[in-house]
């Protein structure tokens, strides 16, 4: 039983402890010695205190505590990915369903899939004057895309037999959609649903940056510029978190869709 | 009496790499209404496309195809299909998979009729303790008694059977054949079952068609099987009509892939003849 157990701790626990432990060993060896701006682990922690341990805080309007900021960007993330995936789904499904519009729009899309948040966002901008929708203009231009893709290829990837049982039952076209292509492309949809989540909150920082909106983002940006360079980790270590939760979560939910 | 499915100088082929490959060639079929015949040829002689043809899931490049004295044109419940792999949609329960085609057939009836109609066809394969699961926690044959009753609860004018049991072990295969003749036995739909084992189709069929082997296959002269139902497998080995068509299917079956050899090799010595002369 003991032992069965400190298996399991070394397995569980001690191996990523250890990892972590050599990478803030390596931040403090760094901050110690070839660049002495970077702050040290112990100070990082120093300053954040206020930060994270009264997270919901609110002192001002770019002073609030680390949770409340990061439930701004949660927000505004959420916002940009609702309107991805309203969008990418049935983009992805009328890829997958028609050749006609394959080759008429997979081209434009291969060309606009790599374009880099940085550029989205002061096209954002122009479009609606204003940084809120633009951001979120931002968020739902760069996660669409693997939900696009993925929708389509699950589209593409559904067993002839099952189209053949919906044309001997002579479904409807809607029946057809409901009853057979959606459940069969469903694990293919939450993978790119789970990968275009995983790139709105990449690009959240970069919404935030250049637009100021009060968030993770944006308070990692305020504090480069006010000099208080511990909370620009304190931001990192918060938005790497977070994506990390939310991902497990999406996991969680795509394994519960899974069919087969 | 005029036959109740007819194919008539069907040809089929497909375009590949290297040009059109002929899978059948000048193909006639009559099967009269009631009648169960099985058509028993190699594996990769055509007997899926030939299928394909009767469901009306591919249409042949010449001849035509009927059923009921009706042109086939396109796919449609009127011919039932049990798919060599089941063809379960793995994301419904053996009832829901059923329902789907009861729905879509008798979408007249009352609600409590077309639920009925379901449960009877599952209790008929014997599966009413797993109509609730889903086709991954089923075994291989409890799969395709659910793909043969959602074919039969859609009461189709014909039954099409491609290799029905190819995937299963030799032991659920003989439980199910037995199955398949009760129920057969029961209400005699015309039925056209595809297979490549001579002796499944002798304990089912009244009429046994081998199919010659590919590429261009067509189908050889018939041969009845004038035992008396209810067959017995085990008495089935010593009757004396058992053996008689047994090797006349067989006598076919491999004279014609002796045959295909044959022509193959005569078409091949050409380019062998010009392959050695460019290395001269």
């Amino acid at each position: 039983m003991l032992k069965f157990a400190s298996a399991r701790w070394s397995k569980g626990l001690f191996l990523p402890l250890l990892g972590i432990s050599f990478v803030v060993a390596a931040w403090a060896l760094t901050s110690s010695t070839w660049a002495p701006a970077l702050p040290s682990p112990a100070r990082t922690w120093e300053v954040s205190k206020p930060y994270i341990l009264a997270p919901f805080e609110k002192r001002g309007e770019l002073d609030q505590g680390i949770l409340r900021f990061t439930w701004y960007s949660l927000i505004r993330v959420a916002k940009g990915y609702l309107l991805a995936i309203l969008f990418g789904t049935p983009l992805g499904l009328l890829l997958g369903v028609s050749k006609w519009f394959t080759r008429s729009f997979d081209p434009i899309i291969q060309i606009l899939r790599p374009v880099s948040p940085l550029a989205w966002l002061p096209l954002g901008l122009v479009i609606f004057q204003k940084p809120e929708p633009a951001g979120i203009f931002t968020i739902a231009m760069c996660s669409m895309w693997p939900t696009v893709l993925n929708t389509a290829l699950g589209v593409r990837s559904i067993p002839q037999d099952y189209l053949n049982v919906a044309r001997v039952l002579q479904l409807s076209r809607r029946k057809t959609l409901f009853r057979v292509l959606l459940p069969a492309a469903l694990p293919y949809m939450f993978t790119g649903f789970r990968l275009s989540l995983g790139i709105a909150w990449l690009v959240i920082v970069a919404a935030e940056m250049l637009t100021g909106a009060p968030g993770v983002g944006g308070f990692l940006w305020q504090e480069y510029n006010a000099l208080i360079y511990e909370h620009i980790i304190l931001c990192i270590i918060t938005i790497g978190v977070v994506g990390f939760g939310l991902d497990r979560l999406m996991g969680l939910v795509e394994r519960r869709f899974k069919t087969g | 009496m005029k036959p109740f499915v007819e194919l008539s100088s069907v040809s089929k082929g497909f375009a590949s790499a290297s040009g059109r490959v002929s899978v059948l060639e000048n193909v006639n079929l009559q099967v009269a209404e009631g009648e169960f015949v099985a058509i028993v040829g190699y594996s990769g002689s055509g007997k899926t496309t030939l299928v394909s043809l009767l469901a009306g899931l591919l249409r042949p490049d010449t001849g035509s195809v009927n059923v009921a004295g009706k042109p086939v044109l396109g796919p449609g419940p009127d011919r039932g299909v049990v798919f060599q792999n089941y063809s379960l949609l793995p994301w419904l329960t053996v009832f829901e998979n059923i329902h789907l085609a009861v729905e879509q057939v008798f979408s007249r009836d009352t609600d409590a009729a077309k639920r009925a109609r379901t449960e009877r066809y599952i209790q008929l394969v014997n599966l009413s303790h797993a109509k609730d699961r889903k086709p991954g926690q089923l075994s291989g044959g409890m799969r395709q008694r659910v793909s043969v009753a959602r074919a039969l609860a859609m009461d189709p004018k014909v039954l099409l059977l491609d290799e029905p049991l190819g995937a299963l072990d030799a032991l659920t295969r003989a439980t199910l054949q037995t199955e398949i003749s009760r129920i057969w036995q029961a209400d005699r739909k015309t039925v056209v079952m595809i297979t490549n084992d001579v002796d499944e189709a002798i304990l089912l069929a009244d009429r046994i068609i081998p199919l010659s082997a590919g590429p261009s296959a067509t189908l050889g002269p018939a041969v009845s099987v004038e035992i008396e139902r209810p067959r017995d497998r085990k008495a089935l080995n010593h009757h004396p009509d058992f053996k008689h068509v047994r090797s006349r299917v067989i006598e076919y079956l491999l004279g014609s892939a002796a045959q295909r050899r044959a022509t193959r090799s005569r078409e091949s010595v050409p380019i062998t003849l010009a392959k050695a002369l460019e290395g001269t």
